[in-house]
């Protein structure tokens, strides 16, 4: 761990495979860059590789003032070990005060190898994060991280600290985080540190991959027609098809439609799915559970159609409409290509 | 070759089944109005030790923190086929984040033999997907996460299929090595019948102890401490124990333990309150649905 350091940077950790940077990495310094301003310190870019320099000017284009380059031939790939130990020695040489991942395969894979190395506090999958101060029974601590997060199963919202051990550490989501504008003329530090690795960082051999692209871009679509549990059937889920089909939509799906089987993975919307921010969002036979809503919740116009009036989902729809969705979506389409 | 496996299980609260009667008044869970299960995702870790040693040979040993009562997931896990079970139970693990966590589980997993050490993913009542990364990370040794298919186990060398969200790789690496494994892996086989007659009845010493005092209440506590040990010593005999840890035998570092040992911690609760917008209730008639996509149309929601 490091000591406490209220001077100390906000940092990113800027994903990046085969020489292409993640959305995620982006859409974080968007954030770190509203939590260095208001803490009054820069923000800082931590970009992993081989021969990835290249990419730093696009990073404080969205927000880094400075971005720390590591550069290895056997850092070409991620893995663990060596990632997790160029981080360890990097925090420790310049002392962040914050560090935050994407919660993607790889940083959820790479940041609590580095919080238990470096002894630090991870809070993962927040869905927010500000600052404020924490007071405890004797004492105010000033502008710390306030990491956010839903919590037990998404029924409660838990506002996590950590006072002593920093960096203070987060994951967050993909999509959860606005894309900030890039600013073509903003200009940062470049600075190429020095790495020294071996073999011995690298226990992993990796034999083969395979890239699938996603089944559906539902972050791209500007209306999401969603359906759940409720929907019944694998084959009932034909009416979303069709109702997605005749709006120009994209299909999306509730975890518990997906783990029914009604739907492939890549359709799910929510926290532990995509983050979705649609001009309008249909949500058909979806109760509402917060895990879902916390995907969703941020759509211009909700509609909400289920049989039960008290379904959460209720509470949070600009256009409620109790009753059948066998017999209200068909009446949905109809009135769609009554005015196309 | 044979190889000996530790397991890490969680006994969770089943919060897919939260109801409104699990809820205080302070918004905050009451953990114990929800029925506690094994975690999910630490079945499909148990499963994959099991079929390692089916294949194998070697020992299945399952390790689970928390409460007295977390017993009962260490007895699945000998009812599925698990060789031995260790509770590592300490009121000063108390407060336990996920680095405090790993720390205790590494501690105990250093008493023992081991080659592989799986994990579930991640627990359900947390969703982090911490432990396993960080408890590799504590014994020095490999991670390879989310592992959806163990592809070939051979001289000290394991190659696993990893599921990465947007596709797959395949790694290979020397033992001893951790796995984080998920849903996608397998289907946890049920229990056996023959070993659930058996197991049905292996216990912990503090289940022993507190047994003992319900059946015994003019006993004093020294007699109830000659009984506990006989009892105990019975059930070691018949390989019916479950072997208790805690953190004094595990020489725990108690600074990295607990509360004190957390970095995170608590700065407040909500429960979750939905915002009531502003809102139209709709009639399912082809009228109320027709106007609703006209309204839709004319403010250019849809184009």
């Amino acid at each position: 761990m490091i000591s406490v350091n209220p001077k100390g940077e906000v940092w990113v950790f800027a994903e990046q495979h085969e020489g292409k940077l993640e959305d995620i990495g982006l859409e974080l310094l968007g954030r770190a860059r509203m939590l260095g301003d208001k803490l009054g310190v820069s923000v800082g870019a931590v970009l992993i590789g081989d021969e990835v320099r290249g990419l730093a000017e696009k990073l404080c284009h969205y927000g880094a003032d400075t971005v720390y380059v590591l550069e290895h031939p056997l850092l070409e790939h991620y893995q663990a070990n060596s990632y997790g130990k160029v981080i360890y020695e990097l925090v420790h040489k310049y002392e962040p005060q914050i560090m935050i991942y994407g919660a993607s395969s790889c940083g959820r894979d790479l940041a609590p190898r580095v919080a238990s190395a470096t002894k630090a506090g991870l809070t993962a999958d927040c869905t927010d994060l500000q600052i404020g101060d924490h007071e405890s029974k004797d004492k105010v601590y000033k502008n710390l991280l306030l990491q956010i997060r839903p919590a037990f199963g998404g029924n409660i919202i838990a506002t996590i600290i950590n006072y002593d051990r920093w960096p203070q550490m987060a994951t967050v989501r993909e999509g959860v985080m606005p894309m900030p504008d890039a600013i073509g003329t903003r200009k940062g530090k470049i600075i190429v540190e020095k790495v020294h690795l071996t073999h011995d960082e690298l226990p992993l051999e990796i034999l083969r991959e395979h890239k699938r692209e996603k089944k559906v871009n539902l972050k791209a679509s500007r209306i999401v027609v969603s359906g759940g549990a409720g929907v019944g059937s694998k084959e009932n889920f034909r009416l979303i098809w069709d109702l997605a089909n005749a709006m120009g939509a994209a299909p999306g799906a509730t975890r518990a439609a997906v783990d029914l089987g009604f739907i492939d993975r890549d359709h799910q919307v929510g926290q532990t799915g995509t983050t979705v921010r649609p001009s309008l969002y249909i949500a058909v036979g979806i109760s509402g559970a917060i895990q879902h809503q916390a995907g969703m919740s941020d759509s211009q116009k909700i509609i909400a159609i289920n049989n039960d009036p008290q379904a959460p989902i209720f509470d949070i729809a600009h256009y409620k409409i109790v009753g059948d969705l066998n017999e209200i979506v068909p009446k949905m389409i109809k009135a769609i290509k009554a005015r196309v | 070759m044979t190889y000996n496996c530790v397991v890490m299980i969680k006994q969770v609260p089943d919060t897919k089944r939260i109801t409104v009667d699990a809820m205080n008044d302070d918004g905050t869970v009451n953990r114990g109005a929800l029925p506690a299960i094994f975690n999910p995702e630490d079945l499909n870790a148990l499963e994959l030790a099991l079929e390692i040693k089916d294949k194998f040979g070697g020992k299945v040993t399952a390790i689970a923190m928390g409460l007295p009562a977390a017993s009962a997931v260490l007895r699945e896990a000998l009812y599925r086929g698990a060789d031995d079970a260790i509770l590592v139970t300490d009121r000063r693990c108390a407060a336990s984040d996920t680095l405090a966590t790993s720390y205790i589980l590494s501690c105990a997993v250093k008493k023992l033999d081991y080659d592989v050490v799986l994990c579930g993913r991640q627990a359900i009542d947390g969703d982090t997907a911490q432990v396993g990364p960080q408890l590799a990370e504590k014994l020095n040794i490999p991670q390879i996460t989310y592992v959806e298919e163990l592809i070939s186990l051979e001289n000290n060398v394991i190659t696993a299929r990893r599921n990465v969200g947007n596709g797959w790789q395949e790694v290979k690496c020397k033992l001893p090595v951790l796995l984080t494994v998920i849903d996608e892996a397998n289907e946890p086989r049920v229990s056996v019948a023959k070993r659930l007659m058996k197991y049905k009845k292996a216990r912990t010493p503090v289940e022993v102890q507190m047994q003992l005092k319900q059946d015994n209440p003019a006993a004093n506590e020294n007699e109830l401490k000659q009984l506990a040990q006989a009892k105990v010593d019975q059930l070691e005999e018949k390989g019916l124990l479950i072997k208790q840890w805690d953190l004094d035998y595990l020489k725990a570092d108690l600074q990295w333990c607990g509360r004190d040992g957390s970095p995170t911690k608590v700065h407040r609760i909500q429960s979750v309150v939905l915002t009531a917008r502003e809102s139209k209730t709709i009639e399912p008639s082809e009228k109320g649905i027709a106007d609703m996509i006209h309204e839709l149309i004319s403010d250019k929601t849809i184009s």
